[in-house]
């Protein structure tokens, strides 16, 4: 890592709990990377996690950081935004915590375009109970709570976000990184609620249990999954079984909340004072 | 400057002490018979630049509640029975994360969704244990209107003072009641804001006990002091640790801070107690019933006196051994539950003295009938 980014990071605490080849770090590396070429400034940058082995990446990393509840990272974020919005809020959370716990934060955050940044550690499983399936696990996987194969159907994040309300809409992956930092720096400067889905692996507890080999093969296997957005819109559905589907799905201008809200503020002081 | 007489609701109370109080932020999912507090802070905070949300859920309006106090705004959040279960969460969050911040509990009958627009007293457990593991709170009842603004004024000093929640714990009748209130000048009415870091502190540590007293200065996310927040155990510097002495050490501070400052937190009211042969402790709206009966028991001569707890925890042992220098015999708490309150009287009392509930549960007040009815039923008794 370059020396000049090294003050992004509390490296007293270092080293991380993480297990060797988990592409949390790589995520983190990334969006350190995406704050430093925008230049923001360190102590007004605020990152809210909730609970798993992505959420404890705030705990590294030198800015207002708030490791909350289980799923509750956005309902933190939402007030922290309110009470302040000259800060940039950035939520960092797995796919339980988002989309199974947290899922109705998720849904009404985006709802409400509230100019929060949402960057998701899709490692398809539950890392820190060590491999129960997520909403995010593929149908047909293995996990320890489907021994027998995941009959659960699996969300699209990005779809999820789009539909409920979300003005910036991407997926990266681990394997393509300066993609990933430049769709980082791209939500950070959206304003509005903006959802980042990152595919990341997990080879101990999903790499394992499915038999998917070393991190070095699974990180290949999403090289060979992936395809752009682009071309993905030119394929069916039976062409886009098993593929990622990469790169920005939506980018909109509409009212962001808090800038509203200070529109009420007005509103309500211009009004009757008695009343 | 003229008195500002009002006829206000307690509901309607509870938002003007907490703007009073500096309240600027307010999160909150409309319950029954809370939810004017909402619908009046949503009309009223924006007029003085403060922040209304309702959020999708319970949990959410406590956890953006802690978010906007952590950017430093003074906070508050209401609901009721099921809601208060559902806070509780992220109620245990700011207990160890020490974040201020009010909670206001409309009590109603329960349990699960039970008697939405009826009166109890049922949550006097849950609010000193509801939340997972040994945590600090302060829980805080008041019996009248007036009592409502004064009290949720206090709330969010106690909450500013010691970095704790402050639970308010009302019930239906004194949320929806009508009084004639006279509210103090704005100039006469204390504000306590949370500790700040010296100057002189370079290194911050936000967990730090700097002045020995168990109370820590917090810096406000944005303020240029970036520091960490979790809800895991934390050392010093807030970052997470099993250690087991940082976890004793953590734990015996949040306690001590409250524990240490029993004589500042507690607050509780006597009448008729010096001679009083029994003393009825309540506390709430029952209050008032209790009041009553108290005031025409004495008018026919018996000798009966009245505790009326203003704060519920920490629980004033103090004036419960206080009444072990008076004449009193006999206990008799007074409370809408099944006699929550009166385990805790009980063993206060070290058998001193014979300890008897009267309690009501079917979502109608306590009478002043049924207070003097259990009165001669205990003296008969005796």
């Amino acid at each position: 890592m370059r020396k000049e980014l090294q003050k992004y990071f509390r490296n007293d605490k270092l080293p991380h709990i993480w297990c060797p080849g988990c592409g949390h770090g790589i995520i983190t590396g990334a969006v350190i990377r995406a704050i430093d070429n925008l230049n923001l400034e360190q102590s007004k940058i605020c990152i809210v996690s909730g609970i798993g082995c992505s959420s404890r990446a705030p705990g590294y990393m030198n800015f207002n950081t708030l490791h909350t509840t289980h799923g509750r990272a956005l309902a933190f974020a939402t007030g922290i935004k309110m009470a302040n919005h000259d800060l940039k809020v950035i939520v960092l959370t797995g796919d339980g915590d988002c989309s199974a716990i947290g899922g109705n934060h998720f849904i009404h955050a985006a709802r409400r375009n509230i100019d929060i940044t949402t960057i998701v550690f899709n490692n398809s499983i539950y890392g820190m109970t060590s491999g129960q399936y997520s909403p995010m696990t593929p149908k047909g996987a293995f996990a320890t709570t489907a021994p027998y194969g995941n009959i659960d159907r699996n969300f699209d994040l990005c779809k999820l976000g789009q539909s409920a309300g979300a003005t910036y809409v991407a997926r990266g992956t681990v394997y393509h990184v300066p993609q990933l930092i430049k769709l980082i720096e791209k939500a950070l400067k959206h304003k509005g609620f903006s959802l980042i889905d990152v595919v990341d692996i997990c080879p101990t507890y999903f790499g394992r249990r499915n038999k998917m080999g070393s991190p070095v093969i699974m990180m290949e296997k999403i090289r060979e999954m992936s395809i752009t957005a682009k071309t993905a819109a030119k394929l069916s559905p039976e062409e886009l079984s098993g593929k990622i589907v990469i790169g920005e799905f939506c980018e909109e201008k509409a009212p962001e909340y808090t800038k509203e809200y200070n529109k009420i503020i007005k509103k309500a002081q211009g009004g009757n004072q008695n009343g | 400057m003229s008195k500002k007489i009002m006829l206000l609701q307690g509901n309607e109370a509870c938002v003007e002490g907490a703007l009073a109080a500096g309240m600027r932020f307010y999160a909150g999912y409309p319950i029954t018979p809370s939810t004017e507090i909402a619908e009046i802070s949503a009309e009223k905070l924006p007029k003085v630049g403060g922040k209304f949300i309702q959020m999708e859920d319970e949990l959410a309006s406590m956890g953006a509640v802690i978010g906007a106090s952590l950017a430093g705004l003074k906070s508050m959040t209401a609901t009721s029975g099921p809601g208060f279960s559902l806070k509780q969460e992220n109620i245990g969050f700011a207990c160890l994360t020490e974040v201020p911040c009010v909670v206001v509990n409309v009590q109603r009958g329960g349990p699960s969704t039970g008697l939405p627009t009826l009166p109890a007293q049922g949550d006097v457990m849950q609010t000193r244990w509801g939340t997972h593991g040994d945590h600090p709170i302060i829980v805080i009842s008041p019996f009248s209107v007036r009592e409502v603004y004064d009290m949720t004024i206090r709330a969010f000093n106690l909450s500013e003072k010691y970095r704790v929640p402050c639970i308010l714990l009302m019930d239906e009748v004194v949320a929806h009641m009508r009084e004639r209130v006279e509210l103090p000048e704005k100039s006469s009415i204390d504000i306590i804001n949370r500790k700040k870091i010296k100057p002189t502190i370079l290194d911050y540590k936000p967990y730090m006990d700097y002045d020995g007293d168990c109370i820590l200065p917090m810096a406000n996310f944005g303020e240029g002091i970036p520091y960490h927040v979790t809800g895991l155990i934390h050392d010093i510097s807030g970052s997470p640790s099993s250690d087991q002495k940082v976890t004793k050490t953590l734990l015996n501070r949040l306690m001590s801070k409250i524990y240490n400052n029993v004589a500042d937190i507690i607050e509780y009211e006597k009448i008729y107690t010096e001679d009083a042969e029994t003393v009825i402790v309540t506390f709430g709206t029952t209050a008032r019933s209790v009041l009553r009966a108290v005031c025409l028991l004495r008018q026919e001569g018996l000798k009966i006196g009245l505790l009326r707890l203003k704060t519920i925890w920490p629980f004033a042992h103090m004036a419960i051994k206080e009444l072990t220098q008076t004449p009193v015999k006999n206990l008799i708490v007074a409370e809408m539950n099944y006699g929550q309150l009166m385990e805790t009287v009980k063993a206060s009392a070290e058998g001193a003295f014979s300890v008897y509930g009267l309690n009501k549960y079917n979502g109608e007040l306590i009478t002043p009938q049924e207070v003097i009815d259990k009165v001669k039923e205990v003296a008969e008794r005796a």
